[in-house]
């Protein structure tokens, strides 16, 4: 295993009363997918959104322990939450761009933030368009509105939306849940030439996406991280009964 | 009873009804534009009342009403749609905001003479502008906001949730999410209910009556510290005050105010069928 990207110490998390994550200790590693899987509920969806605390949206979440990234904890008083999601990017379980063209959504977050001169723009799109294998398909419809792209291209497009914002993460939310079996394959083909350049973790109801298209995986039950580790040896070795269940189907 | 014969019925006494609810409204304008057409000039429209208002034409209430009209706008338009801002972006629900709410309600619900003595009290009285374009625009704005407030909450509530997230996720602050991806997409619905403003600033007279409304002047105003005449007040005016003023100057003047609230509304409506058309979440 190579280098860390984002750490957590004793993590829980409390929605009010209710504890949603309980002790998580985990290391995600630069540079490759990790997959977090487990039942509904088990607080998977939480913890993706502990990384860029898109949990403080929720009224009534409290966190304790520490979430370390780039060696600085994301929950400290003094941590920069716009700048960490610049740097962690998200992308949702349906494809939602907004109702602007192809080139405006894609823009969008360096228009916001002030990033790069408007010169810069074209170059911009067209890279983050490659980077997501959509240039060419839609390099004579970057001015027609992204609501009228196949679902497939949508969630590229809200894949090359982060990118601008040159993250170091990417997190994905069952970002294949809303897409038929063929676009899902493209996704998770994409997934695999993006790591190369971004930590990219994902949540997902789908065991076989799970062991197709990550490098590690971490089952969660009940708010817990019950094991961690390669993919391959979790899909063929693993090391809890709990695991072991789940992954062959007899609950889930 | 024979279900056919109920329902030929039931059809019959429905229509009657709908036809019932159009007619004034056909009534009013056939009445007022077969009395009034044949005032309507450029002269009547654009030169200032001679012979004690029996003739020229109504140019200094036209002006005066858009003068009102626009700062009306001015002023509750902004502090409206921040308000509703804070509303709906910003507040959670608790006791304040649905105070806030039910205040905003219960301001539609005064009838606009209470405004009109309001603004007789505060802005004439009080802060000693007397009666003028100022007060009366302020009284006119404060009557509005209500409109204003509710148009904006309900087009800003109507952009949906994951334009927030979507913004927030991309590092965005909740201002810049606000301006840049809330406030877009609920600008034309903010724009109907100005316009729907708009034209009941126009048609009212009550809230002038006390604060701003000239009974007749020869010049026109020059500053926001004028009076100045007005649409609505000068028709009752001329209608009720002044004897011998022909009948198709009354009802000439009728139909400039009501064509001028007739295209207000019509602008409102345009407005928000462009906005349904493009509309695509």
């Amino acid at each position: 295993m190579g280098k860390t990207s984002i750490e957590t110490r004793s993590l829980n998390l409390f929605y009010g009363d209710f504890q949603a994550l309980t002790d998580i200790n985990l290391t995600i590693p630069a540079n490759e997918v990790t997959a977090l899987i487990g039942p509904s509920g088990c607080g998977k969806s939480t913890l993706l959104r502990v990384f860029n605390r898109m949990n403080d949206l929720i009224a009534g979440v409290r966190v304790s322990g520490r979430v370390l990234f780039g060696g600085k904890d994301i929950y400290a008083s003094d941590a920069d939450l716009l700048r960490l999601r610049e740097k962690v990017g998200m992308v949702f379980q349906r494809p939602n761009p907004f109702p602007l063209s192809v080139r405006e959504n894609i823009v969008f977050g360096l228009a916001v933030h002030g990033l790069a001169p408007r010169q810069e723009y074209d170059r911009i799109v067209e890279e983050s368009l490659r980077s997501v294998l959509l240039w060419d398909d839609l390099k004579d419809k970057l001015h027609h509105s992204a609501l009228k792209l196949s679902l497939e291209q949508q969630q590229r497009l809200c894949i090359a939306r982060v990118l601008p914002l040159k993250p170091s993460v990417l997190l994905m939310d069952e970002p294949c849940s809303a897409l038929d079996p063929i676009a899902t394959l493209h996704i998770e083909e994409l997934m695999q030439k993006l790591k190369k350049e971004y930590t990219i973790v994902i949540v997902t109801h789908n065991m076989q996406q799970a062991a197709r298209a990550s490098d590690h995986t971490g089952f969660m039950y009940l708010g817990k991280l019950i094991e961690f580790g390669a993919t391959a040896r979790i899909f063929t070795k693993p090391g809890q009964e709990l695991t072991e269940n789940y992954i062959s189907g007899r609950f889930g | 009873m024979n279900p056919r014969l109920a329902q030929k019925i039931a059809h019959a006494v429905m229509l009657t009804a709908t036809l019932l609810v159009v007619l004034p409204v056909l009534v009013i304008l056939v009445i007022i534009v077969a009395k009034g057409a044949s005032a309507i000039s450029w002269d009547f429209l654009f030169s200032m009342p001679r012979d004690g208002m029996t003739a020229g034409g109504i140019f200094p209430a036209i002006l005066g009403t858009l003068y009102l009209v626009l700062g009306a706008i001015l002023f509750a338009v902004p502090l409206g749609v921040l308000a509703a801002v804070y509303l709906v972006e910003y507040s959670s629900d608790n006791w304040f905001s649905r105070l806030v709410k039910l205040s905003i309600v219960n301001l539609a619900g005064v009838p606009s003479v209470v405004y009109g003595l309001f603004g007789l009290g505060i802005f004439v009285t009080f802060f000693r502008f007397g009666a003028s374009i100022l007060s009366g625009s302020l009284t006119l704005g404060i009557m509005i906001l209500p409109v204003i407030i509710t148009s904006a909450r309900e087009a800003l509530e109507s952009v949906p949730r994951h334009f927030r997230v979507v913004s927030l996720s991309l590092g965005a602050s909740r201002w810049q999410t606000i301006r840049h991806s809330v406030l877009p997409h609920a600008l034309p619905g903010i724009l109907t209910g100005m316009i729907l403003g708009l034209g009941r600033a126009a048609g009212e007279t009550a809230p002038i009556l006390f604060t701003v409304a000239a009974f007749y002047l020869p010049r026109l105003p020059h500053s926001v510290f004028d009076q100045t005449m007005a649409l609505p007040y000068h028709l009752y005016v001329i209608s009720t005050q002044v004897p011998g003023i022909a009948e198709n100057v009354r009802y000439g003047t009728a139909l400039v105010l009501l064509s001028l609230v007739l295209l207000l509304n019509l602008a409102a409506i345009l407005v928000r069928s462009r906005f349904r058309g493009k509309k695509k979440w």
